[in-house]
């Protein structure tokens, strides 16, 4: 009598724990297009067909995107994707696009018109200009997409290779 | 007396010193070139900002560039003259790379602006020195030039033990050598002025105990200065490579090992080169400005290794000028010793504050190739941060970034043990640094990915909150539509209804037909 006793208390007060922490302790979303969004280089280019990055992780956890869809991420992206999903490495489609060296937006500003078309077209804000006034991007903050080199009525925009060493002076 | 009995360090190697080639003579004055190049780059990566334009004449003490903030130590001219450019040049870094210098044709006038402001010595802070060393432009003359300020104020504990660091262990290096022979006095007063300042317990200068005469140096000078000096420590620690690195100097000398990952100032401890110590002196004392260093030329590629007080700025080529010319045309220079030095191929490179070492060497046949690692482990024994090269190795061949980084791979101090004792003549260190590069590369990939989502994020927040106020401000238009005509309206149509009914009759008729 009392072990039955003792065990029904005990398995109560561990399903009442159970329950708190499943209360609790619950995973808030879906994890799995968080950890895919990390891979991403996030230069939110729309190159895969999304409209952005996150999307496109989102597609991919849903099943719906493949992982060889981002050019800017390269080969290593797809690997890194590959290892986190458990799939076979493959290269990059070249459906979607081709792998460039880093870049960034540049405008030449005696062509610019200060039409104002290429501000929206940027996904990170990083193109500061008004109406009637000139526009430049602000290099550090472009992720070089290339979605405002269409939106330019005149092609004023050039893509210039970002300095791709990177700084070992800050290796010690 | 005071060669106190110090510990040791794992591994490490005894090397043949070829220091009596270029520790003979006195220290000489390096004469006046025609041209002086400042690199703007700093040590952060970052560079410093201009504070001439070209076609400016400036004195020797201007300030050219930089001084903004601690980690931007201000860079002076060191002798009159025009500014002529911003060039790009090739730096003098390991890693290499070119980017903008000043450069300045000299007028031979060699004027130069009042000291600053001269501190009394008995009565500052430690904030008005920290002020001063930065102001003076004081960076680590040991070879890192890391701005002395900041690393002071690196740690939050106090620092209690302070190292001045004359343990010259690298082959033909006798820069710090010559200093402490000649200007003992400079350092003991130095390290004097920085422990008041301080205000820490510990005092200890270390040279090796193949530095006889340096050491003799100190010991006289400390006699000299009697009691004040008192408290000050002349240590001799073995003539082994690399016990002048920072790292392997501390544990020697107290026990005490710096974390993976911090710098000394995190556990109290501050170690400053002899030559620091010594412009940190002249800094307060005489109100100078760093911009001269002493620079060893020194290889069997020249023809009288010396010792040479340089401007900054110098070209190459006019201090192995000034050493009598190569031996040969055929030579191969370094940039500091054999071990930590690095190649450069042209001798127009000026010398910044981080080199003290020009090594000048005939070339001797073609470099053996490198063999398949046989994993003998010998790097391994050699090793003075207790890495596993072999290991680091495998990983950074197989481009394995994650695995070199649980190694430890930013450990690697690259004192270049490891290559020596390589019985495949892997150049192991040269791996390691490109390893580094790829791993700060991808660090800097991941850092502005992350800005870039976070930019993004709030652009979706942006459009999608002004969305939904789109759709309220329609809403509530319709709304108020749907509730019917407003007074206004209604007012008017009655008005209108009015009017009619005031001209004409009433259409009923119209109505009913």
């Amino acid at each position: 009598m009392l072990a039955i006793l003792v065990l029904s208390l005990l398995f109560a007060s561990f399903g009442w724990l159970l329950g708190l922490s499943s209360k609790h302790l619950a995973v808030q979303g879906d994890p799995l297009p968080n950890k895919i969004d990390a891979l991403l280089p996030q230069t939110q280019c729309g190159q895969c067909g999304y409209p952005g990055c996150r999307p496109y992780a989102e597609a991919i956890a849903r099943g719906e995107a493949d992982i060889d869809q981002c050019p800017p991420g390269g080969d290593a992206c797809v690997q890194a994707l590959a290892e986190l999903l458990g799939r076979e490495a493959k290269s990059v489609n070249p459906a979607f696009g081709t792998e460039k060296p880093p870049a960034v937006a540049f405008i030449d500003e005696p062509r610019c018109i200060g039409c104002a078309l290429c501000l929206p077209a940027c996904p990170v804000d990083a193109i500061l200009g008004a109406p009637k006034f000139m526009h430049t991007v602000i290099a550090s903050e472009c992720t070089g997409c290339e979605l405002c080199l269409p939106a330019c009525p005149v092609d004023c925009i050039d893509m210039k290779p970002l300095a791709a060493q990177p700084d070992p002076w800050r290796a010690s | 007396m005071s060669a106190g009995l110090v510990g040791s360090f794992p591994g490490g190697l005894v090397l043949e010193g070829h220091k009596s080639l270029s520790n003979q003579t006195p220290i000489r004055p390096a004469g006046l070139p025609a041209r002086l190049i400042f690199p703007l780059r700093q040590r952060n990566g970052e560079d410093a900002p201009l504070r001439v334009s070209v076609g400016d004449h400036v004195l020797r003490g201007s300030l050219i560039a930089g001084g903004t903030h601690l980690m931007d130590p201000p860079i002076y001219a060191s002798s009159s003259g025009q500014v002529m450019a911003f060039e790009d040049h090739d730096l003098p870094h390991p890693y290499g790379g070119s980017n903008r210098c000043v450069v300045i044709e000299t007028d031979g006038q060699d004027e130069s602006l009042p000291p600053l402001p001269l501190m009394d010595a008995e009565t500052y802070s430690p904030e008005s020195l920290l002020q001063r060393i930065h102001e003076a432009g004081i960076v680590g003359l040991g070879g890192a030039a890391f701005p002395t300020a900041a690393k002071w104020l690196k740690g939050e504990a106090a620092i209690h033990t302070l190292i001045v660091n004359g343990a010259e262990c690298e082959p033909y290096i006798t820069c710090d050598d010559l200093l402490l022979r000649e200007r003992a006095d400079e350092v003991l007063r130095g390290t004097m002025l920085l422990s008041r300042c301080l205000d820490c317990s510990t005092i200890l200068i270390a040279v090796e105990s193949d530095m006889p005469e340096a050491h003799r140096a100190l010991l006289d000078t400390k006699t000299a200065l009697g009691a004040q000096a008192a408290a000050i420590k002349i240590v001799q620690v073995p003539a082994r490579y690399p016990a002048g690195g920072e790292r392997q100097l501390i544990p020697m000398l107290t026990g005490r090992e710096v974390p993976s990952g911090t710098v000394p100032a995190a556990i109290g401890i501050l170690c400053q080169n002899v030559a620091t110590v010594a412009a940190i002196y002249r800094s307060v004392i005489w109100g100078e400005r760093l911009d001269s260093r002493i620079v060893t030329v020194t290889g069997d590629g020249v023809k009288t290794p010396q010792n040479l007080e340089v401007r900054l700025g110098t070209p190459l080529g006019f201090l192995i000028e000034q050493c009598g010319d190569y031996v040969t045309p055929d030579r191969q220079i370094k940039l500091g010793g054999p071990m930590m030095g690095h190649p450069v191929t042209r001798d127009t490179l000026p010398v910044t504050r981080s080199v003290n070492t020009i090594l000048v060497t005939t070339t001797v046949g073609p470099t053996p190739t490198p063999q398949p690692c046989i994993r003998c482990g010998a790097c391994v024994d050699v090793c003075p941060t207790r890495l596993l090269p072999q290991q680091l190795y495998w990983h950074a061949q197989a481009r394995q970034l994650q695995a070199t980084l649980d190694q430890h791979l930013f450990d690697c101090i690259e004192c270049g043990c490891c290559d020596v004792v390589c019985p495949s003549h892997i150049s192991l260190v040269h791996e390691f640094r490109q390893a580094k590069q790829t791993a700060l590369a991808r660090q800097q990939a991941n850092e502005r990915a992350a800005h870039a989502r976070q930019r993004f994020e709030a652009r979706q927040a942006r459009k999608l909150r002004e969305q939904q106020d789109r759709e309220t401000a329609a809403q509530q238009r319709k709304s108020s539509l749907s509730q019917g005509a407003s007074p206004k309206i209604q007012e008017a149509l009655e008005r209108a209804r009015q009017k009619r009914a005031s001209r004409h009759l009433p259409p009923a008729s119209e109505d009913a037909s």
